[in-house]
């Protein structure tokens, strides 16, 4: 996966040749989607000293509904916070990725549950992992899914280092009952990243 | 203070949600009162403040609607305290009486109003620019509204710590107008004042209790009412008062009144003043926004320039009182032929700037009023649309 050199139609910046990823994580409520579009654009900020503008759109509701985490990242200035053509897609639930794989550009790339998505749409690589069935079968809890699609994303895509990742995810959860569980899962997730890049080469 | 990282200067860098600057920037200018009641979209600023509060040795009350809450903001700020609030549209709406209040008797204090979509409790989790004419004409009666508003994190930081400056240099309350897009978003966030700035204090009269006049304007027209409970005895009225605080129904006595109220504000527009602008010195055509809609003007006139359009964009950072003579001046010297008003209401920023233009530049609005932000895209269409009608 090859950073996007030109930016989406309605987004031009105006120097030529700096490198911008739009990025959409998308599920239902209460699945951590804005969690993890939040570590991750945390990770590339502050981490990896990136500009990232990551913004958010949520129903009403706390559980259910729609909800997407957009993370812009880019080399220069970012004007407008949300994205219309993505290179990345994470999807957790077939509404998410129903609504949004259109969306996706041709050379982009699709993260998509395995349990949650069984049709595919759109012209961009998909990829199906088993992000839920591995939170539910290695750690119990189907909430860690968000954490071992974070850390697939940066083995596979290598858009973000992994130690920026695994400092955010210690920092945030520090001192809970959940920092090892997250930390498991995203070492899971670095894993099974590692595991598929090998495979697509 | 979450993960950070620090710049080569030695500031802080977070990675942080407008409303969590909008926190810092209060503290940063020194203010230790909070009283609020959470309403999305701006409830992490009073989840903020009560984490943040006490450690500063500041106050947090979370009080039962936002009627009590701009009370008892008021009653701090006329204790000397530097105090502020924070809602979103419906608690806007029910603090507008005491607005008016805390303006007729003189009290500095800081509203933040992260604005959703309404009219009333409308779509909370969706962005809106519904409250900008409630925020210059919500009270009852004629006054005179400071309002400023922000189009990044960074600048939500900025513009908070100003609006503590505004309202106590002014002695009246200041409006911080944000919008969801802008309140929830994360963005670099560098704490620049974190030790160079000096917190807004209260200022102590200097002549003995028995002389003092607490309505008695100096020059600058600003009076600054003693804290109460400091020695200084005198009435504080909603009523209109003569300089002593007593109510007072002279002619004379009124028409002073109202004018030095909404002269204080109106004599020192230069310093209240403030916007930003991108590519005007050429601009036939010209982009009019704040906020969130900026924000996509600012990506549209990317594009358009890209395409050899001679597009600007004035960024407004303080709306009201509105740059009536500034906003004329810029585009005569750009000999611009249309003025675009990009906004995400139904229509509201569009009328002072058309009352500001002279006849000749026609003025066009951009609106979008279904709960999502204007599109660079839409804008980029619409401009064409006219330009080449």
């Amino acid at each position: 996966m090859t950073p996007q050199k030109r930016t989406g139609t309605q987004q031009h910046s105006p120097q030529q040749g700096l490198e911008r990823l739009n990025i959409r994580i998308s599920g239902s409520g209460g699945q951590g989607v804005i969690s993890t579009g939040m570590l991750l654009g945390e990770a590339l900020a502050i981490g990896d000293g990136k500009n990232v503008s990551q913004s958010q759109s949520y129903g009403p509701e706390a559980r259910g509904g729609a909800t997407r985490a957009d993370i812009i990242v880019s080399d220069g200035e970012i004007y407008f916070p949300e994205c219309n053509r993505l290179d990345i897609l994470v999807a957790f639930t077939y509404e998410a990725y129903e609504k949004y794989a259109i969306e996706v550009k041709a050379e982009g790339l699709v993260l998509a549950d395995e349990q949650a998505v069984d049709v595919l749409v759109g012209n961009a690589t998909t990829l199906q992992m088993p992000f839920l069935e591995l939170a539910v079968k290695k750690f119990k809890r189907s909430i860690t899914a968000n954490m071992i699609a974070l850390g697939f994303l940066a083995t596979f895509t290598k858009i973000v280092s992994k130690h920026a990742l695994r400092d955010v995810v210690q920092e945030q959860f520090a001192g809970t009952k959940y920092e090892e569980l997250n930390i498991k899962a995203l070492e899971q997730g670095f894993r099974l990243g590692v595991k598929h890049g090998r495979k697509k080469k | 203070m979450p993960l950070h990282r620090t710049t080569p200067e030695g500031y802080p860098v977070l990675f942080a949600q407008g409303n969590e600057a909008c926190v810092y920037g209060a503290i940063h200018a020194g203010c230790n009162f909070f009283a609020g009641y959470p309403i999305t979209p701006s409830t992490e600023i009073t989840e903020g403040m009560a984490r943040e509060m006490p450690r500063f040795n500041g106050i947090f009350i979370q009080m039962e609607d936002e009627i009590a809450s701009i009370g008892a903001v008021i009653g701090a700020s006329a204790a000397g305290a530097v105090a502020m609030s924070a809602t979103s549209g419906p608690g806007f709406s029910l603090m507008q009486e005491n607005i008016g209040y805390a303006y007729m008797v003189q009290l500095p204090l800081v509203i933040v109003n992260v604005q959703r979509a309404g009219p009333s409790t409308g779509l909370p989790t969706k962005l809106s620019q519904g409250d900008t004419m409630q925020a210059r004409w919500g009270t009852h009666g004629d006054y005179t509204a400071i309002v400023v508003a922000a189009a990044t994190v960074q600048e939500t930081y900025n513009v908070t710590i100003r609006a503590f400056q505004l309202a106590e240099r002014f002695s009246t309350p200041v409006v911080v107008l944000l919008d969801e897009l802008i309140g929830h978003m994360r963005e670099k966030l560098v704490l620049k004042e974190i030790k160079r700035l000096t917190p807004v204090q209260r200022t102590f009269p200097k002549i003995p209790p028995e002389w003092y006049f607490p309505y008695k304007e100096p020059l600058d027209m600003v009076a600054h009412p003693a804290p109460v409970g400091e020695g200084f005895r005198y009435s504080m009225t909603g009523l209109i008062h003569d300089k002593s605080g007593f109510p007072t129904a002279i002619p004379s006595e009124v028409n002073h009144r109202m004018e030095i109220l909404k002269n204080k504000i109106m004599m020192h527009c230069q310093d209240i003043w403030n916007w930003k602008e991108h590519y005007t010195e050429d601009a036939k055509y010209l982009i009019v926004a704040y906020g969130s809609a900026a924000r996509a003007a600012r990506g549209a006139v990317e594009t358009l320039r890209n395409r050899r359009i001679r597009v600007g964009l004035i960024d407004l950072k303080t709306i009201w009182p509105f740059p009536y003579r500034p906003l004329p001046q810029i585009a005569e010297k750009a000999k611009t032929k249309r003025v675009f008003v990009a906004e995400n209401n139904m229509g509201q920023l569009i009328h002072p700037v058309r009352e500001a233009l002279p006849q000749n530049i026609k003025v066009h609005g951009i609106r979008r009023y279904d709960g999502y932000s204007l599109d660079p895209y839409e804008i980029v269409q619409l401009v064409k649309e006219k330009i080449y009608a």
